[in-house]
Formats: C-alpha cells, sequence, structure tokens
C-alpha cells in the first residue's frame, strides 16, 4: 500500500506540475524575471500547495504514525539555520533561475525527451551524488 | 519564451502539488522534496526508502503520459538552449539542493507549511539568487554566453 501510494503521490504531484505550468522553465523564469516579463502565476501555485499542504502537515503532528509506514521521518522543527543551510539553498537557486529546472519539474519532464532535460537531470544526479559524500566527509572528520 | 498570468490553473495545480504531499506524509511519513528522494534513490539509506523513492519518481515520470491519456493539452516547454548550461545548472541544482537540504517541494511546500524557520530562510535566500541568475541571464549577459 506504501509504494502504490506513492506512485499515486508523484504522479498528482506530476499532473500538478503541468497543470500549474511548472513543467515550462519558462513560466517559473518568468516569475523570476521580476524587471522583466513578470508572470506572478508561480507564486498562486506555491498559495494552492500550501493551502492543502498545512492541514495535512498539522493532521500529522497530531498523528502517532502514518498510515502504511512505521514512523513519521519528518525534520526536527529546532534544526538551526547554518551556513550549510544557506551556502546550499543560493547555489540550488543559482542553478534552478539559470536552467528554470528544479528537481520536480525536470524528472517529470523525462518523458517528453528533451536532450537538455536528460542533460540536465544527469548532471542533478552527479551533484546530488558529490553533495552526499562531501556531507559524509565532513561528518565523518567532525566524529574523529 | 512568452507566459501569461494564469492564476486559476497555477492554483489548482498547485493544491494538487500539496495534494500530493498530503498523501505522502499522511501515508508514508515523507516529506514530499523531490532532491531528498532522489537521494534516497542514488544512496538508499534503506530498501524501503529506495523501493518508495522508485515508486515516487516513476509516478512523476509517467505523468506526462497520463495527462496525454486524459486528453490534457499539448505541454509547452522551453527547455535550456544550450548543453553546457544544462550540465551547469544541473550540477548547481543537485548539489545545492542536498546541501542545503531541499528544494522548491521540499522547503517551499513542505516546510513552509509546517513553519519552519529554515525553510523560510532557505526559500528567501533560493529564491533571490534565482532571481539574480535570470536577471543576469536576461538583462546583463543577453543569454547564456557559452554555446
Amino acid at each position: 500500500m506504501g509504494l502504490i501510494s506513492q506512485l499515486v503521490a508523484g504522479l498528482i504531484f506530476g499532473i500538478g506540475l503541468i497543470v500549474s505550468g511548472m513543467i515550462n522553465p519558462a513560466k517559473v523564469q518568468n516569475f523570476l524575471d521580476v524587471a522583466g516579463s513578470w508572470d506572478p502565476s508561480l507564486a498562486f501555485v506555491m498559495a494552492g500547495a500550501i493551502a492543502v499542504a498545512v492541514p495535512a502537515f498539522w493532521i500529522a503532528s497530531r498523528r502517532a504514525r502514518p498510515a502504511f509506514a512505521p514512523a513519521f521521518e519528518l525534520p526536527r522543527a529546532d534544526a538551526p539555520v547554518t551556513t550549510r543551510l544557506v551556502g546550499g539553498a543560493a547555489i540550488f537557486g543559482a542553478g534552478w533561475g539559470l536552467a528554470g529546472f528544479c528537481p520536480g519539474p525536470a524528472i517529470a519532464s523525462l518523458g517528453l525527451g528533451a536532450q537538455s532535460t536528460l542533460l540536465f537531470v544527469a548532471a542533478m544526479l552527479a551533484g546530488v551524488l558529490a553533495a552526499d559524500r562531501f556531507l559524509s566527509r565532513r561528518s565523518a572528520e567532525a566524529a574523529v | 519564451m512568452e507566459t501569461h498570468f494564469t492564476p486559476l490553473p497555477a492554483f489548482l495545480g498547485g493544491s494538487l502539488i500539496g495534494l500530493a504531499a498530503a498523501m505522502l506524509v499522511l501515508l508514508t511519513g515523507r516529506v514530499a522534496g523531490v532532491s531528498g528522494i532522489v537521494r534516497s534513490l542514488a544512496v538508499p539509506p534503506s530498501v524501503r526508502a529506495f523501493l518508495g523513492s522508485t515508486a515516487f519518481l516513476a509516478g512523476l515520470v509517467a505523468a506526462p503520459f497520463a495527462w496525454s491519456a486524459l486528453g490534457g493539452s499539448l505541454i509547452e516547454q522551453a527547455v535550456p538552449a544550450s548543453t553546457s548550461l544544462s550540465t551547469i545548472a544541473g550540477l548547481l541544482v543537485g548539489f545545492g539542493a542536498i546541501l542545503g537540504g531541499g528544494c522548491t517541494s521540499g522547503h517551499g511546500v513542505c516546510g513552509l507549511s509546517q513553519l519552519s524557520v529554515r525553510s523560510l530562510v532557505a526559500t528567501a535566500t533560493f529564491m533571490s539568487t534565482a532571481a539574480l541568475a535570470v536577471y543576469i541571464l536576461r538583462h546583463v549577459t543577453g543569454g547564456w554566453p557559452w554555446g
């Protein structure tokens, strides 16, 4: 049941990206182009998503466990703001602005067959692995 | 590519994304942060996580096909114009998301929905650098300078 739920969630997420236009990098970049051809749509996408997610996370916080898994895997509410967080977000944002793609839309676009998308996702995977490696090394050093 | 302000489809599509996040957290306890899901596919912490991530990402990849089958309109896209742009942007997105602990869905949707200060800071940060990148690309360099 857990696997089917995740498959369906992925499907709904992807359709949400399509319906909202977020699968189109131009729509994302036009939102970010505050000095130019500004398209505010992205703000409405976030509003819609947050409107549904807020009550869901609230309900989750009052539950002992999720329906089809032994425990919730939510980040700690008291985790601090770190240099890593800000630095990582800054780097992520730069890439996102440059391509108009972030992980969700890029992966949802793979089936559309554009070479750029394939390249982006491959590079993104490399970046993910590099960061994971970097973080593992740092925590290993810290543990010494 | 020019795009138009489409508040209703934007809000509706957004609420579908929210619905997906709701399903994921209430049914499986996971955050719908795509970068984190990709990470748990690439560097699986457990078999359960790997299988779950595969299922979610499979659904994501299948979405345009489901859309088409449901009679949805042709999907318009302006993908990155150059090889080096796609590669560099992809590297930055992948590396930055993992380092920063999330992306637009992880921090921007799920984090903000949990009133996370970390996610607020992360979202404000990546929105700023993304806007800066677009500004430079469109109004300073006049496009990506390398082929």
